[in-house]
């Protein structure tokens, strides 16, 4: 089967300040599939993350070029709207931050920033999209309590049923476990594997091994720089560039 | 012992002896009010108007001065909040993060909240003298809004920039303006501060009695425009007690002490509400 392409980036550069954060990045994600960015930290995993969705935009001294095409669109193109291109992304941050109110309020807080005030259609897409999060199960009966009550581990999968409330194509994670416990790890990595079949998955993470556990495709970056690309296999079993290879035996990091 | 467990013990003692001096100072205070100020507080004082020669010891309270008070400091708050809050909301979220023009402005506002409030009364004067406009309830509320907005301002804008910056990059990603974000997000979220922040600033202006001189005047009879003169405690209090009369420097006393109990429960109040609508702020 041959993949579409969802993301396709560009020459990329982003400069902070003096310093070159992304040096000329070209790369392409593929539609519904888990695409992980691996590389050691510092080597602007989190910042290729979030110029997809255009976070990068309100760091104060932040310089982009390049293009980042979602659906033939360039995102960075200053013309288009960010509301609009941020509404086709769900983010995951490291650590989960609900919005301060209930259960229910969060999920309903992107439909209905973005129109939707049925309470009908609101009640039916915090259920869908809770349930997507596998969290329905242990809120249905305290929809109305404070999302702060909630362990870390729901509040992370508050957070993605948040994102997908918006209904966006990607989901964008920023270690989105790197703050949990193993436990609640996992249960956010099987949600993962069952949302692949609906949306396209972009994850950084640090940890190689969940890398290879729900990797479809692999980008590695180093020190701003793209080194390798490719079907994770590929990049697991037989990196062609020796620093991938390196960071993968653990040799570099 | 070893030197740094002394010095830890050395330190742990001033501490201790510094917050028990200003417990003690605050109790004497409170209690300085109370012993002068009960024997002559009386249900007149708080439900009548100064009768003639009240200053000399004849019969009345001075309800006046306590509405005069209210509504003055009700109407500085509220007006300090309409401009305070989007001032505090720009600076964190809109103006470009620590620019100079920031700086700038947190610079000036701390500068504002150290000038002496008479300063301000005299700056609304002669602003109410450019005008044309006599002495009124409706100038000192301007004059106070004034006194009481620069620390406004920066405790609101303390408490705003603790807000996680992740919290903020939450909204956006899900689409929000900047406008959701700070009205729906970050109000919520900053609540309990906020509310500190006016409780703070609503203490100031109501005990406030230099900013009124030149700009409320003072008045026996209640309060019923804002174009008319109004009296406040402060100067209810200042005026009562200036005069030699043992009878009305007590009753200066219970007014302070009318004064104070108006504070705390307006705090209480505020304190209680705060808590019903803050359950939802994530720590």
């Amino acid at each position: 089967m041959e993949d579409r392409t969802h993301i396709r980036v560009q020459n990329l550069n982003v400069f902070y300040r003096q310093q070159q954060i992304l040096k000329d990045i070209t790369l392409n994600i593929p539609d519904r599939k888990i695409t992980a960015i691996i590389g050691p930290s510092g080597c602007g995993k989190t910042t290729l993350l979030k110029s997809f969705n255009r976070l990068v935009d309100s760091i104060e001294g932040v310089r982009i070029s390049g293009q980042v095409l979602v659906d033939d669109e360039n995102i960075l193109d200053p013309r288009n709207e960010v509301t609009h291109i941020r509404k086709k992304m769900g983010l995951l941050l490291q650590k989960p931050y609900p919005l301060p109110m209930s259960i229910y309020d969060n999920v309903a807080y992107g439909p209905r920033i973005h129109g939707i005030k049925e309470k009908k259609r609101l009640d039916e897409m915090v259920e869908r999209y809770l349930k997507k999060a596998s969290l329905w199960p242990e809120v249905r009966e305290r929809l109305r309590q404070p999302a702060s009550m909630l362990s870390v581990g729901q509040q992370q999968r508050l957070c993605l049923a948040r994102g997908l409330a918006v209904e966006p194509e990607i989901i964008l994670g920023d270690e989105p476990t790197s703050a949990l416990d193993p436990q609640s790890s996992q249960r956010i990595e099987q949600t993962f594997f069952e949302l692949k079949q609906d949306y396209t998955i972009v994850i950084v993470t640090h940890i190689l091994r969940q890398a290879r556990r729900m990797a479809d495709y692999v980008i590695f970056l180093y020190l701003g720089e793209l080194i390798e690309q490719g079907p994770a296999a590929e990049i697991f079993e037989n990196p062609r560039q020796e620093l991938t290879r390196e960071y993968i035996k653990g040799l570099i990091s | 012992m070893e030197r740094r467990n002394v010095e830890e013990k050395i330190f742990k003692g001033l501490m201790r002896v510094s917050t028990l001096l200003i417990l003690f100072s605050l109790l004497l205070i409170l209690l300085t009010m109370a012993v002068k100020g009960l024997p002559f507080l009386s249900l007149a004082m708080i439900t009548q108007t100064p009768q003639g020669g009240y200053y000399l010891g004849k019969g009345g309270g001075i309800l006046n001065a306590i509405l005069g008070s209210l509504y003055l400091a009700g109407g500085a708050t509220f007006l300090a909040i309409l401009f305070s809050l989007p001032v505090a909301l720009y600076v964190n979220l809109y103006a470009r993060p620590d620019s100079r023009s920031v700086s700038l402005c947190r610079f000036i506002l701390d500068v504002l909240c150290g000038v002496p409030s008479i300063v301000y009364g005299a700056f609304g004067f002669t602003i109410m003298v450019f005008f044309g406009l006599r002495a009124s309830l409706l100038g000192g509320i301007l004059a106070i809004a004034l006194l009481i907005l620069p620390m406004m301002i920066r405790s609101m804008d303390e408490v705003i920039r603790l807000v996680p910056r992740e919290l903020l990059e939450s909204s956006y990603a899900l689409g929000a303006t900047r406008l959701e974000t700070a009205v729906k997000i970050v109000v919520r979220q900053s609540l309990p501060g906020i509310l500190t922040a006016v409780l703070i600033a609503l203490g100031r202006g109501i005990g406030d009695a230099a900013a009124v001189i030149f700009t409320t005047g003072f008045t026996d009879a209640i309060p019923t425009s804002l174009l008319r003169p109004a009296a406040t405690l402060p100067l209810a209090i200042f005026f009562q007690l200036s005069v030699p009369i043992r009878e009305v420097q007590g009753r200066a006393y219970a007014s302070a002490l009318i004064l104070t109990i108006l504070v705390l429960v307006i705090s209480l109040a505020a304190r209680l509400l705060s808590k019903k609508l803050t359950r939802h702020v994530v720590k």
